[in-house]
């Protein structure tokens, strides 16, 4: 089996899994779904990290665009998981019960 | 030159990351899991980010990475920008904020397939699969890059949110979509040549723009849901040309998200994702059709009158509409409601998914105004509690609670899921005028019989029943 093959196999799994568990999110808290999600998308900050760090083989321009795809990956991660725990924060329950 | 900072982590096996990258993963899926209930929500957030912890950390010690200094900067930059950002956005400028989070995370991960791609002196040496999928990354990312920003220009005013297009716009975005993935197939060929490189990323980034363009400012919600699923399809991509299964499954994940809050989005407004695409209803401003209006007449109601309605109700329901949150209103509406419960009053709100601007958005507007979120019930909860209600308060929403959408075929919104907000005693609405919303459709309920108006800025109006309800 190719790596590709494998690869998409994890993906459709992966996909079914998603649809199961985001199906059952209260549409109350679709914003923060959203949102975190969003974060969760900034993953691929994985992938800049080896752009980037990988030895300059005599690329210079490979680790701008990993230091590029760094700042963009992080602006995700850090904004969209913050933003996500700012809003679940407001989410209360009734106190006076 | 700055002097290279040499990694001087220790080199784990490839093996040992990828156990960790399933740890990650698992932290993820179990992060999301969480996010069925408000109750443990947060904590499924902070989840997620512990795996996303995890997973940078152990990438460092990836053998590959040997010059730390641009990672460094690269954090140090992106993290505080994404920092002042997530801490500074006001609540109402969510949906702008993710357009914007979304176009970084697709942008990122076409320049990852990209750099991945430059990494290589010899490009022949990729194999095809690598080829298809990087180039496949590049056109899924670039495209979710301009998009988004221009979903964000629309959102902010700065790009006129009425549609934008001319004919055969839809031709040239099929067209152009036809061409990259020809485009694609002859890079795999020849990957030497890099112009075809060039031309893939120009065109995808160009498709983003003209495929958001012609879409109007209401249909926005529905775009957003759909870049975020492209930004996690984009993420795996890069996965599948790294061969890093931690992209790939979380890429699927947030692919299944955006999918399925797109699919909700358009049943709400009732348009299939086809028409919102390729159509170009729902622009800002829709004019209004006149109808037979002159010939009806509403009931006017004041401040007082309406305070002593609500007031001696046993169960109001509070449906609250985008005009409650442009008018900043949500605060005096939890005084109201605040004080209507110390009365004895039973107090719910109806939530229809679009009564923001994207899914979910009122609910995190009165969560704002700490409204508890037990009291915060979606449309299928609602419905069956109208016909036991005494007042339903209608603010600032208008097609959402529009009979129209059950009774005339003929209606544009004909359809559309709405709140039966006329099974109640009475309903009141809460509005400037008696202009129609967005699908520029006039709504009987203002002139039904059980329906009084009470006319103005919403903030004013209600802070004017906050007053009134001290007097009796």
């Amino acid at each position: 089996m190719s790596v590709l093959i494998f690869s998409l196999f994890i993906f459709v799994l992966a996909c079914f899994i998603g649809f199961e568990l985001i199906a059952k999110v209260p549409p109350t808290l679709h914003t923060p779904l959203m949102s975190g999600a969003n974060a969760i998308s900034g993953i691929t900050i994985v992938g800049a990290l080896i752009v980037a760090g990988h030895s300059a083989v005599g690329s210079q321009a490979t680790q701008i665009i990993g230091f590029v795809a760094i700042v963009f990956a992080t602006i995700n991660v850090v904004g969209g998981f913050m933003v996500t725990d700012r809003m679940l924060e407001m989410f209360k329950k009734k106190e006076d019960e | 030159m700055l002097p290279t900072i040499s990694n001087f982590l220790p080199s784990l096996p490839i093996d040992a990351i990828q156990i960790i990258y399933l740890v990650a993963a698992f932290f993820f899926i179990r992060g999301i899991k969480l996010l069925n209930s408000p109750a443990t929500a947060r904590k499924g957030n902070q989840l997620a980010a512990l795996g996303m912890l995890i997973g940078i950390v152990v990438t460092l010690f990836d053998q590959q990475i040997v010059d730390l200094e641009w990672i460094i900067a690269g954090v140090l930059v992106g993290g505080l920008v994404g920092l002042i950002l997530a801490k500074k956005v006001a609540m109402t400028a969510m949906p702008e904020l993710v357009a914007v989070f979304n176009g970084f995370g697709g942008g990122a991960s076409a320049l990852v397939a990209w750099g991945e791609f430059s990494r290589y002196a010899d490009p022949t040496l990729m194999t095809t699969d690598s080829l298809i999928t990087t180039g496949l990354s590049v056109f899924i990312g670039s495209l979710t890059f301009t998009g988004s920003f221009v979903a964000f220009g629309k959102l902010k005013g700065f790009i006129s949110g009425n549609a934008i297009t001319f004919p055969g716009l839809n031709v040239i975005n099929i067209g152009s979509m036809i061409g990259v993935f020809v485009l694609v197939g002859f890079f795999t060929v020849d990957p030497t040549n890099q112009t075809i490189f060039w031309i893939i990323l120009g065109l995808s980034l160009l498709i983003g723009i003209t495929s958001v363009i012609p879409i109007g400012g209401a249909d926005m919600p529905v775009v957003i849901s759909l870049l975020n699923s492209y930004s996690g399809i984009a993420a795996a991509m890069a996965g599948f040309v790294l061969g890093n299964s931690l992209l790939i499954i979380s890429g699927a994940l947030v692919g299944a998200a955006g999918l399925i809050l797109t699919n909700v989005m358009c049943k709400a407004m009732n348009r299939s994702l086809f028409n919102v695409i390729f159509g170009t209803f729902g622009g800002d401003s829709s004019q209004s059709t006149g109808g037979d209006s002159g010939d009806k007449t509403v009931r006017e109601t004041s401040a007082e009158d309406l305070a002593i309605q609500v007031g001696y109700a046993s169960k109001v329901i509070i449906v609250p509409g985008y005009g409650l949150a442009v008018a900043q209103a949500q605060h005096v509406l939890k005084e109201v409601a605040s004080k209507l419960e110390s009365r004895g009053v039973q107090v719910k709100y109806g939530i229809h998914p679009v009564a923001g601007r994207m899914p979910g958005h009122m609910n995190v507007l009165l969560a704002e105004a700490d409204v508890p979120y037990d009291q915060l019930l979606d449309m299928d909860q609602i419905n069956p509690e109208f016909k036991t209600t005494d007042v339903v308060l209608i603010i600032g929403a208008n097609d959402v609670v529009n009979p129209v959408a059950k009774t005339e075929p003929g209606s544009p919104i004909y359809g559309m899921p709405v709140l039966n907000v006329e099974e109640a005693k009475r309903t009141i609405v809460l509005k400037r005028s008696l202009s129609p919303g967005y699908a520029g459709i006039d709504n009987p309920l203002f002139y039904a019989e059980n329906n009084q108006m009470f006319f103005g800025d919403a903030k004013k109006s209600l802070s004017a029943l906050n007053e009134a309800l001290n007097d009796i």
